[in-house]
């Protein structure tokens, strides 16, 4: 997995009038973590965004194991997974079936193999609950859960500890450290300090335009 | 459970198309499943429509059998428009089309799979129930099959073209009277064979010929209106 890459070249984005993204460059290859930092409105979402190919840069290119993402936007999706700052899940679903339905598109999953995601996650007893009874950071770990099982190379984190408390906070820097230490690549905005190993961590400051 | 085994699309452990929009379907399924009050709101929205015009024109059936065709697709028409607000928008908001178009799998087949569950979900009660308020409109019984028919298969157009115009106005607030001025008039042909094919049925005629032209476009909606909701789609993530 070390060969690896992810690549931004002079992104240059704009929001309106507003010029968001003035020549933003990063590389991350695998087994490395990208903490993305700067004020609010500095443009770490629409940085990710950007990365993820929902947004499209003005100029500058994104470049994933060589190639310009462009060329086959499939293939990088497939690739990635992106969780923006709220969960992707349905109020009505129950965990289990948010997590079937959500990771089920991309691969095969069973009812057990999602339980013992949730349970790695610290919430064994929540599978059959309705995420709309969920607590804020419950929710968070179910999208956890869901970074766990989908097992793709390149995590794209839009402030991944947002609601959890302090143990959670360790279990998110617990999982990018897995992640990565199988050779995976992980670029995420925050506010907090990421707990992880400083050897695998690299950093990039936005300054707000 | 650890994070080891990264994986990517095309692996062995990815579930065929056929599977993912099976996925999608029963998603929606479950949901509207969940939210009785959104299936229902269509339908209660056709029952009221029809049973005011009885009051309004004249209780007689000998004077409602003549519109009734109208009465009943107009009244199907703004049914099918009152539920497609609801399409695409908590998708929208909760993330999932994001995730949808972050899959590596196709948007527009999921987006056809999220369209087959509208028009299941709307379209098919839709023809279930309008024999029976075509019953109170003095239809015989016999027109039943040419009704639930011509509504079944112009409820598929309607929801494809329909999809078109919640994908556009995804963005919007308030879309409502927007999706209305975009969706409207391209279901004029819709309304036109749909309502001719009912007349037909209601007179014991045959209804082929105009069932066949509501078939064609349902084809053609099929063919192009996954493709332009997925765009539309694209753009408004943006």
């Amino acid at each position: 997995m070390s060969e690896l890459s992810l690549r931004a070249e002079n992104l240059h984005l704009w929001r309106g009038e507003r010029h968001v993204l003035r020549g933003v460059a990063l590389e991350v290859t695998g087994g490395e973590v990208l903490q993305v930092t700067g004020t609010n409105g500095a443009g770490k979402t629409t940085l990710l965004r950007a990365l993820c190919g929902l947004m499209h840069p003005e100029e500058g290119r994104v470049v994933w194991g060589g190639r310009d993402v462009r060329d086959d936007l499939a293939t990088f999706h497939g690739a990635l997974i992106y969780l923006g700052h709220e969960p992707p899940l349905k109020a009505d679903l129950t965990a289990c079936e948010n997590l079937k339905y959500w990771v089920g598109l991309r691969r095969r999953i069973t009812v057990t193999r999602i339980a013992s995601a949730l349970e790695s996650v610290g919430i064994p007893g929540l599978a059959e609950r309705l995420v709309r009874t969920l607590s804020a950071g419950q929710k968070r770990r179910v999208a956890l859960a869901g970074l766990v099982l989908l097992a793709v190379p390149l995590w794209l984190l839009d402030e991944p500890t947002t609601n959890l408390d302090s143990e959670g906070q360790r279990l998110v820097g617990r999982l990018i450290e897995e992640h990565t230490g199988g050779g995976g690549l992980t670029v995420a905005a925050v506010h907090h300090e990421l707990a992880v190993s400083p050897q695998r961590l690299r950093r990039l400051e936005l300054a707000r335009a | 459970m650890s994070v080891t085994a990264i994986t990517v699309a095309g692996h062995e452990d990815a579930p065929s198309a056929f599977t993912v929009a099976r996925l999608a379907l029963a998603r929606d399924l479950t949901l509207a499943y969940r939210k009785r009050e959104q299936l229902i709101q269509p339908l209660a929205f056709f029952a009221i429509v029809t049973t005011l015009f009885p009051l309004a024109i004249t209780p007689e059936l000998s004077g409602l059998r003549p519109i009734a065709a109208g009465v009943l697709w107009v009244a199907a028409l703004l049914s099918a428009l009152l539920a497609l607000e609801f399409l695409f928008r908590d998708d929208s908001h909760d993330g999932t089309l994001e995730q949808y178009a972050l899959s590596g799998r196709s948007l527009t087949w999921l987006l056809f799979a999220k369209t087959a569950a509208h028009w299941a979900l709307t379209g098919v009660p839709l023809a279930l129930v309008a024999p029976l308020a075509a019953a109170a409109l003095g239809a015989p019984i016999s027109a039943a099959p040419g009704i639930v028919v011509s509504i079944a298969i112009g409820t598929v157009a309607l929801s494809l073209i329909g999809a078109i115009g919640a994908a556009l106005t995804l963005g919007v607030k308030r879309s409502g009277a927007l999706l209305s001025l975009l969706t409207l008039p391209l279901s004029v042909p819709i309304v036109i064979f749909g309502a001719r094919a009912t007349e037909l049925a209601l007179k014991g005629e045959s209804y082929a010929a105009p069932v066949e032209l509501l078939a064609a476009i349902a084809v053609l909606g099929l063919t192009l209106a996954p493709l332009a909701a997925a765009a539309a789609v694209r753009i408004s993530l943006e």
